[in-house]
């Protein structure tokens, strides 16, 4: 038994967890209860990976082919991308999706089909992701594709889990001449222009944005695009860093509304003076949280709540709009907001994105914050938006089903795999799958 | 490049070093009985880098193979560079106490199974004239516990033997180094309770492979068991013996 949260510290929940060696031990697992779910690096934020009998993947972190002339890799689930790419970098290769942290694994990026700063033109993980093999309920093994077991795939990317447990992965990686990213910055002073930014830069590879939520009135959505491209010069290995750690857990007080709007204001500031493009290394562009290890201590011991949604694009000015000033009626005080612009949904049942934009906000838990969430996801779904399951520990059936139109689709082919009688999360309990 | 033999190789502390020296383009030799886990093991460290890897699958227990076994690994090898001997079994506590047959079988996989393989390793040392072996013992060799003590003792036992070979070699080329890790999450501790004096196999695996580059008698890692166990070896019975260390 185990006390065990997801990265945003909240639920915490009493288990059992397992971190098994062999394929045999898993098979072994799956007759022994009927809340059981696969489990990687811990960094979704709320329940999806949090049952009764969590089984994690870890130990299976083996690279099993690699074709050094066309970037195709087939590895274990358990292995992150963070070790993925201290091997390949190296060797002139990247992900061609990869989310803001980099300590996520192969499992974790197949079962939230992950997206990146590069969703409005790359679309998500599963677009480099050719097959996997899945253990389903009965213990057999079968390979995925969108030819093979088509349902199952479609199923299994951005299925939380909940169709069994992914063991291997097929896919392709991108040819990269340099570990550097040449960076340019625009600063934003209103929501308006950072759309207006987001149109303007659509070909850029990478785009995202940092928002002051804290700005108001004429200052609304003042922020800070950040665009990348691979860079072409600058070599492929670069200088190991040491990782600074957050020891402890501030005190909750560290985080009011006066620091985040110190931090927002260097950050602003910081932001201001760079508008120049600069190199910067490959982990600094994608995973400037990666250096911290532990920052969600920042937010304290009573943990905090992302809160992802995306909006269809048509809505998007009227929608963030609305919800950034509910925000400041309410006197919620995200800490960080990023905002990125997505591309076209996929055909997978659960997939998160839809061509629109995306809003992440991290909360601090506090008692007034989720009756704020509650109308907050009223509006979101209004707008024809919704929530990112991997962020989410407390969206209600209701809002799960009226948002994600594929659920059923999603529970048939968990139901013709018996998915349901073993594979079942916290999360997935409560939004009644 | 080195040439490394690895026994014991699918040990979760042994593929954590290994993987270091795949990185550093070495070739290696595995032996471990898990056919299965072996070849998904060669071909991930090929892939990460090693120059060769090879292997061969043998339960330990068996002794009588051992000989073929160095043969095998030697023709694959040509020579030892750095032999690493990993493999070991930490049989419940509570059944090793009244099964003497799990018992002895334990001390024979942990201590008889080990004290074989040095000898034929320690022939072809002397036969090149040169050579770094370790051996990881245990943390729990350094004093008899109420916990396991037939662990322990087998532990000891390869200790003891370390010492008489590193006397024997001093001020050779042939180093003799005995590694004795804390407690580390591996298969082997999966029932155990973690807390904050565990280590992960990455951090055993680091300070395995930097030891191999500048030789010591006798190692402990991470290094703050050396104080923990310079402590319980200096407690007198009569406070330890009131403790359930
Ligand atoms: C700082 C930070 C930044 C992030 N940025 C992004 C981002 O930019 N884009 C984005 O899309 N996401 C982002 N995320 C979320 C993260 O990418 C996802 O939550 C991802 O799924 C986490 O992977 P994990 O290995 O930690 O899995 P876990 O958190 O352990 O599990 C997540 C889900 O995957 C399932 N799962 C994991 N492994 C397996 C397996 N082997 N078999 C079956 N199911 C499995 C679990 O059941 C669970 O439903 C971010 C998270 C953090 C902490
Ligand atoms: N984990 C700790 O806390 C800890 C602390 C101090 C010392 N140690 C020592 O560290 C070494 C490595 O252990 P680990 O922690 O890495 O655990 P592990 O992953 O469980 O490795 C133990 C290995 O020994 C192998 N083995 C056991 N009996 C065998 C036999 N008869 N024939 C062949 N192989 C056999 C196992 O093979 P299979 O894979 O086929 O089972 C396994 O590969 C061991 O000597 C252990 O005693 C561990």
């Amino acid at each position: 038994m185990v006390f065990l949260s997801g990265w945003g510290h909240y639920p915490i929940i009493a288990a059992d967890l397992s971190r098994p060696a062999h394929l045999a031990s898993i098979r072994q697992q799956l007759n022994n209860s009927a809340s059981i779910i696969g489990q990687g690096h811990q960094r979704s934020y709320g329940d999806s990976a949090l049952a009764q009998h969590m089984i994690r993947m870890t130990t299976f972190d083996r690279l099993l082919d690699f074709n050094p002339k066309t970037g195709v890799l087939i590895c274990e689930a358990g292995i992150s991308l963070q070790q993925l790419l201290a091997i390949f970098v190296p060797r002139g290769w990247f992900l061609p999706i990869t989310p803001g942290t980099s300590y996520i694994s192969m499992g974790g990026a197949i079962a939230s089909d992950i997206h990146g700063k590069n969703h409005h033109l790359k679309g998500c993980f599963s677009e480099c992701l050719y097959s996997f093999s899945l253990m389903i309920a009965s213990g057999d093994i079968l390979e995925c594709s969108r030819t093979q077991n088509a349902e199952l795939f479609y199923a299994t990317c951005g299925g939380m889990g909940l169709t069994g447990i992914i063991l291997t992965a097929h896919i392709q990686l991108k040819a990269i001449q340099s570990a550097w990213i040449t960076e340019t910055q625009y600063s934003a002073h209103h929501l308006n222009d950072l759309l207006d930014l987001f149109e303007a830069h659509h070909q850029a590879t990478y785009s995202v944005a940092w928002i002051d939520t804290l700005a108001q009135g004429t200052q609304l959505g003042r922020s800070i695009l950040m665009l990348g491209e691979h860079s072409a010069i600058g070599s492929l290995t670069l200088a190991k860093k040491n990782n600074r750690t957050l020891p402890i857990n501030l005190p909750i007080w560290v985080l009011n509304r006066y620091s985040i709007s110190a931090f927002n204001q260097y950050y602003f500031y910081q932001g201001k003076t760079t508008t120049q493009p600069r190199q910067v290394p490959y982990q600094t562009f994608f995973y400037p949280l990666d250096t911290i290890q532990h920052w969600y201590r920042l937010y304290g011991k009573n943990g905090f709540i992302q809160y992802q949604f995306v909006v269809p694009k048509a809505a998007g000015r009227t929608a963030l709009t609305h919800i950034l000033t509910t925000i400041h009626q309410y006197q919620q005080y995200p800490f960080l907001s990023v905002l990125k612009a997505f591309g076209p949904a996929n055909q997978n049942y659960l997939s998160f994105p839809m061509e629109g934009y995306t809003l992440a906000l991290d909360f601090k838990l506090n008692n007034t914050l989720l009756p704020l969430l509650d109308i907050l996801d009223a509006m979101v779904l209004s707008y024809g938006g919704r929530l990112y399951l991997a962020k989410d520990a407390r969206m209600s059936e209701t809002t799960f089903k009226n948002s994600y139109p594929e659920w059923e689709k999603f529970q048939r082919v968990r139901h013709q795999w018996q998915a349901h009688t073993r594979f079942n999360s916290v999360q997935s309990r409560r939004i009644g799958l | 490049m080195k040439k490394v033999l690895i026994i014991g190789a699918t040990s979760a502390i042994a593929e954590a070093t290994a993987r270091l020296w795949a990185n550093a383009g070495h070739q290696l030799y595995l032996l471990a009985r898990d056919e299965q886990k072996l070849i998904t093991i060669a071909q991930d460290l090929k892939i990460r880098g090693a120059a060769q890897v090879d292997y061969a699958a043998a339960d330990f227990d068996q002794t009588m193979k051992h000989a073929k076994l160095i043969q095998q690994s030697l023709s694959s090898l040509h020579t030892f560079d750095y032999v690493l001997i990993a493999h070991g079994y930490l049989p419940a506590a509570h059944i090793s106490d009244h099964n003497i047959p799990l018992a002895l079988a334990s001390f024979h996989t942990n201590a008889v199974s080990t004290l074989s393989f040095i000898h034929f390793i320690i022939q072809q040392f002397k036969q090149q004239k040169y050579g770094t072996l370790a051996v990881i013992t245990s943390v729990a060799g350094d004093r008899g516990r109420q916990s396991n003590p037939i662990y322990a003792a087998a532990k000891a036992a390869v200790s003891v033997f370390l010492q008489g070979l590193q006397h024997q070699f001093y001020r050779s080329n042939i180093h003799i180094i005995d590694i004795k890790p804390g407690f580390v999450d591996t298969p082997m501790t999966a029932e155990f309770k973690k807390g904050l004096l565990w280590a992960q196999p990455e951090t055993i695996g680091q300070g395995i492979a930097q030891v191999f580059q500048q030789p010591k008698n006798c190692i402990y890692l991470p290094q703050f068991w050396r104080y923990i166990m310079l402590i319980i070896r200096w407690l007198p019975d009569f406070i330890l013996h009131r403790t359930k260390l």
